[in-house]
């Protein structure tokens, strides 16, 4: 799994931080994404499918 | 106008049976009338949304703007500023493109993940606070009085650094603020006078002495452009929050918990296994019936939609809770379940203008429902949930009263 974050779509809603936070953060002075892990570990991939799914700015793309 | 106009054109909103029902007609427009020509209650028309593909487009579609006071828009309510939709806010914060992202990345940092898990131990002992006092007064009880109306005032007070003593006070200015119906134009003019002028000395004195709010900060900062936030944006901000984070969070309260306990068997697997929080409460914000008037927006251009060519100057009400029962984004989206995961409901709209405080929406029901689940594992309803009414007349859409005991 590669993924790409689209920082200028984030609206900063903070919900792939708090289901996948090995994976992704917020920058401290806007909130805007921050990815950690572009290719993270399977065991991760059931969560980081679940926060691209429901990122309400569709900022997260993944390719697998 | 000809009289099968008349016929065919739908009252919005549209009623329902029963307060936590959604009404029988959007299953058929979802199907048959995916752009439904509706008459507001100001009498104006537009064009209604309920697929969710159509809705989830058009809420981050730039040519849908929210330039509402156009002279074409449609008015949403009776009065002469059409409520909220309509209000100088609008205008104060920019709208739209780069200033409307430098303007929400500003306040965007407020509401991180990081942030929300250091204010949820505040939220936690309000939320203890007030089930105390509720406990106190003994059952039954109103849940929505007692515990949903209060707790997020009181949480937009302290992010907005004002005194807990000022607390009612934001509770009516919110209120009244957001109606559409309920008061009269007078009334409402009369509480965004003295809110924006609370507002405007509570910047000034929190310019001068600053504390650790948002407002504060906000001041202090700049923008990405390195352009300061002047006060009439600083004062605006601040209703902003108030009016989008106050009743939409006091109602979705009440009705997530009306929701989890007229089958009490959802209370039950929650109570076995309070893991589900987290999901429980997204599927209780898609599963709302009655989330309130959906959210409208002006076409400046013509633009396809579901096949259907609608003209320029057209308003388009998208109805997000119609969209969230929408089979074809949900398997079995008439019935609530509390593991449903993915699960991305329109609730907090979608795009760059979705909700900016959903992080802090999220925190607030998740942390109340936890609290009630170790407080009050024997909480019920105390009437049959076919009595619960809705309130009338709110942009937001809520239950009067929660009448539980435990």
């Amino acid at each position: 799994m590669r993924i790409t974050v689209d920082e200028d779509k984030c609206c900063g809603a903070g919900q792939c931080v708090l289901l996948a936070p090995e994976v992704f953060d917020q920058r401290e002075d806007d909130g805007v994404v921050l990815l950690l892990d572009a290719a993270p570990p399977e065991r991760l991939h059931a969560t980081v499918r679940e926060a691209a799914g429901v990122c309400p700015a569709a900022a997260i793309e993944l390719s697998e | 106008m000809r009289q099968d106009d008349v016929a065919q054109t739908l009252n919005y909103p549209i009623p329902s049976d029963a307060a936590l029902d959604p009404p029988a007609g959007w299953a058929r427009l979802r199907e048959q009338c995916p752009v439904a020509r509706v008459r507001l209650p100001s009498g104006d028309r537009a064009s209604l949304l309920t697929r969710y593909d159509d809705v989830k487009q058009v809420l981050s579609d730039p040519r849908f703007t929210r330039q509402l006071d156009a002279d074409d828009a449609a008015r949403i309510a009776a009065n002469e500023s059409g409520g909220v939709f309509n209000s100088s806010m609008a205008s104060t914060i920019p709208q739209s493109g780069e200033g409307h992202q430098r303007w929400r990345r500003m306040v965007g940092r407020w509401f991180t993940a990081r942030r929300m898990a250091a204010l949820k131990p505040g939220i936690e002992a309000m939320a203890d606070r007030l089930i105390d006092d509720m406990v106190a007064q003994g059952h039954p009880a109103d849940l929505k009085a007692s515990l949903g109306f209060p707790l997020p005032v009181w949480v937009i007070c302290d992010l907005l650094g004002v005194p807990d003593s000022d607390r009612d006070k934001f509770a009516y200015w919110s209120d009244t603020l957001l109606n559409l119906t309920r008061y009269t134009q007078a009334e409402i003019d009369a509480a965004q006078a003295e809110f924006v002028a609370y507002m405007g000395e509570h910047v000034a004195a929190r310019r001068a002495r600053p504390g650790d709010d948002l407002l504060s900060e906000l001041s202090k900062g700049a923008d990405a452009a390195g352009e300061p936030m002047p006060d009439g944006a600083l004062v605006a901000t601040g209703m902003g929050l108030l009016v989008a984070g106050h009743e939409t969070t006091a109602n979705m309260i009440g009705k997530m918990v009306a929701m989890l306990l007229a089958d009490r068997r959802r209370w039950e697997r929650l109570l076995a296994d309070p893991s589900l929080v987290r999901s429980a409460v997204e599927e209780a914000l898609r599963f709302d019936a009655n989330p309130g008037f959906g959210m409208p927006r002006y076409l400046g251009e013509e633009v396809e939609i579901a096949g259907a060519v609608i003209p320029r100057g057209t308003t388009v009400v998208c109805s997000m809770a119609a969209a969230n029962r929408d089979e074809n984004a949900f398997e079995h989206a008439g019935e609530m379940r509390l593991d449903r995961v993915p699960n991305p409901h329109l609730t907090f709209g979608s795009g760059p203008h979705s909700c900016l405080g959903q992080a802090l929406a999220r925190t607030e029901l998740q942390t109340v429902l936890e609290v009630l689940l170790r407080r009050l594992p024997s909480l019920e309803l105390a009437v049959p949930a076919k009595d619960l009414r809705r309130v009338e007349g709110l942009a937001v859409g809520g239950l009067r009263e929660v009448p539980v005991r435990w």
